[in-house]
């Protein structure tokens, strides 16, 4: 297959078109996880999503992307409060309440899977496309269910723009001004959650947390401005979820999740080397101009002593 | 040994390697570094898969401790150039993966590795492989593998068990008295990575986490002594991977994903009667607390 056929291809335009839209959700989103400061949450609700998902089968008793996703949201909106209840009531650190429940939740996930599997005839292609995502395998139909969704994700964030920054940077103002900061929690967790679930068809339960870190840390290498790293934060996941999913339509069952994230990492390193706010070569250069005036200031003065010798 | 019983033993030495490294993985706070490295780890394996063509322990072995460095170093690198510590961990740790599942999917394919397979765990395939050893006759590769790593494990910990203890709760005193801690550090990561490359085979990268961290979660609620806390955790492992197998041997089902639910079973029973930290304890506290005012 040369490249030209594969971008015809009508099924692969439907995939990459979801997964830029994804990228671009999680980039938003990944923003304001940043300066939660909560960035491998969205790892641990995606690993606690999973029993979600198979019981909203075992209901079901077929795949509908719909129901499967409201109950990975609350399966996973289980897990962050499950999460937040065990560090406020125990002395048990967040970090480690979130290593248990990512992994109890989603060895119960795979305890039930497996039975699902066996009585549905050993089919076991369900788990695969769970745990690494199958954008290949996306029909058009779940493809407007995850750009409806994702579209919904990214216009609150858009509309409430201003809100989101005073609720990020200064709650305290934030309330002050009357905006109800349990609201506003309750809100940002469930497009969390929302961008989280709908990323796992996609990229799979164990990437999707990529896609909402890695391009966020990218844009800060940036800019100072919320605004402009939101934008580059989203521009560079949509970015990766295109590449990635177009690279690996180019090979026969090439897993699309590792590619897109792949991606993202290769921004990452690009914006960590080369970035306009930090970057290594910025850094590397200031260092070394620095040095230069030191070393012509320290030169100065050794003749001026001279002198005065 | 009967087949049953080389699954139920490989699966206690699973919980008791895990159940001890993870008391220090939680008191250093490195919970979702265990994470971390148990998904790299995949990668160290591919590569020494890659390099060597074969899949034997000690290839495996090497391979995962140096991806297990190298997640420790690159995280902490990360974090130095100012990234914060939680998203340079999730940046490194998915990444290093991704690499690790691109490698098997596109060139080690339908060889002996399998994504699914280093993910879940199979613990039913180990007492088919098996090798000879002296004296104790035949055993199973990967049992007799975590039981090698069950002993080292306890060795370095009971040798310097002091200074675990110093670096531990007190890096600051730890360096003034010499202690290299940073050395301690790494030293502590390869033991995370060579317990989890032994676990490998019976329960997957994601269980491990449970069996690392919810034991040990589990003995933090119950004692403050740090050598009560690894014994308590120690046996917390070893309950869960045993009752893990008779849940999953009932309901027909994945036995690392029920060894993990044990585990959180495990737990939740901690979490609601522990004397000290328990819910129920905390909560008789408060009404204590109510009636005398």
């Amino acid at each position: 297959m040369d490249m030209g056929s594969i971008l015809l291809n009508s099924s692969l335009q439907w995939v990459l078109f979801s997964t830029t839209i994804l990228g671009i959700a999680a980039g938003t989103i990944g923003c304001l996880a940043y300066w939660k400061k909560q960035s491998l949450l969205s790892d641990s609700l995606a690993h606690a999503a999973l029993p979600g998902v198979v019981i909203a089968y075992l209901m079901l008793g077929e795949k509908n992307l719909i129901i499967m996703i409201i109950g990975a949201g609350i399966s996973a909106l289980l897990g962050a409060y499950f999460i937040h209840f065990i560090q406020s009531s125990t002395r048990i650190k967040e970090d480690t309440a979130m290593g248990m429940i990512l992994s109890v939740f989603f060895g119960f996930g795979i305890m039930l899977l497996t039975i699902v599997n066996r009585t549905a005839g050993g089919n076991q292609s369900g788990l695969d496309s769970f745990i690494f995502g199958q954008a290949a395998a996306m029909v058009q139909s779940d493809v407007v269910t995850m750009f409806c969704l994702t579209s919904v994700v990214i216009l609150i964030v858009f509309i409430g723009f201003k809100e989101w920054k005073l609720y990020l940077f200064d709650p305290n103002f934030a309330k002050g001004l009357g905006l109800s900061l349990k609201w506003m929690n309750g809100i940002y967790m469930t497009i969390f959650v929302t961008t989280i679930v709908v990323g796992i068809q996609a990229v799979g339960v164990i990437l999707i947390a990529a896609l909402i870190i890695i391009p966020s840390v990218s844009a800060r290498y940036w800019t100072h401005s919320f605004k402009t790293m939101i934008l580059l934060s989203a521009i560079m996941g949509g970015i990766s979820g295109a590449l990635g999913t177009f690279i690996s339509a180019l090979g026969s069952s090439w897993p699309t999740g590792p590619f897109i994230v792949l991606f993202a990492a290769a921004l990452f390193i690009i914006s960590l080397l080369f970035g306009k706010e930090h970057g290594l070569l910025i850094q590397y250069i200031q260092r070394k101009r620095h040095k230069r005036l030191v070393g012509f200031h320290a030169n100065n003065i050794r003749l001026k002593t001279k002198e005065v010798e | 040994m009967t087949y049953t019983g080389w699954i139920i033993m490989t699966a206690s030495l699973v919980g008791l390697s895990c159940g001890i490294i993870g008391v220090f993985l939680i008191l250093r706070k490195m919970a979702m570094m265990a994470d971390a490295i148990s998904h790299t780890v995949l990668l160290g394996i591919v590569t020494a898969y890659l390099v060597t063509k074969e899949l034997s322990g000690i290839h495996m072995l090497v391979g995962a401790i140096i991806a297990g460095l190298l997640t420790a170093f690159m995280v902490q690198w990360l974090h130095t150039l100012g990234v914060q510590e939680h998203a340079s961990l999730g940046i490194v740790f998915t990444t290093l993966f991704a690499i690790g599942v691109i490698l098997i999917a596109t060139s080690v394919g339908n060889a002996h590795l399998d994504v699914k397979h280093a993910l879940m765990g199979e613990i039913t395939f180990i007492p088919w492989e098996r090798m000879a050893l002296p004296v104790i006759g035949e055993v199973p590769k990967a049992t007799a593998l975590l039981a090698l790593i069950v002993m080292f494990v306890t060795f370095c910990i009971v040798a310097f068990y002091k200074e675990w203890k110093i670096t531990t709760f007190d890096p600051a005193l730890a360096a003034s008295l010499g202690i290299p801690v940073v050395f301690m550090h790494y030293l502590f990561m390869c033991l995370v990575s060579v317990t989890t490359v032994a676990s490998f085979d019976a329960v997957g990268a994601i269980m491990v986490v449970a069996m690392l961290i919810t034991p040990a979660a589990s003995a933090y609620l119950w004692t403050d002594r740090l050598s009560i806390m690894l014994l308590l955790s120690g046996s917390f492992g070893v309950i869960a991977a045993i009752a893990g197998y008779y849940i999953a041997a009932f309901m027909d089902t994945s036995i690392s994903g029920s060894m993990a639910f044990a585990t959180g079973l495990v737990f939740l029973f901690s979490f609601l009667f522990s004397p000290k930290h328990g819910l129920f304890a905390s909560r008789g506290k408060l009404l204590k607390g109510n009636l005398k005012f």
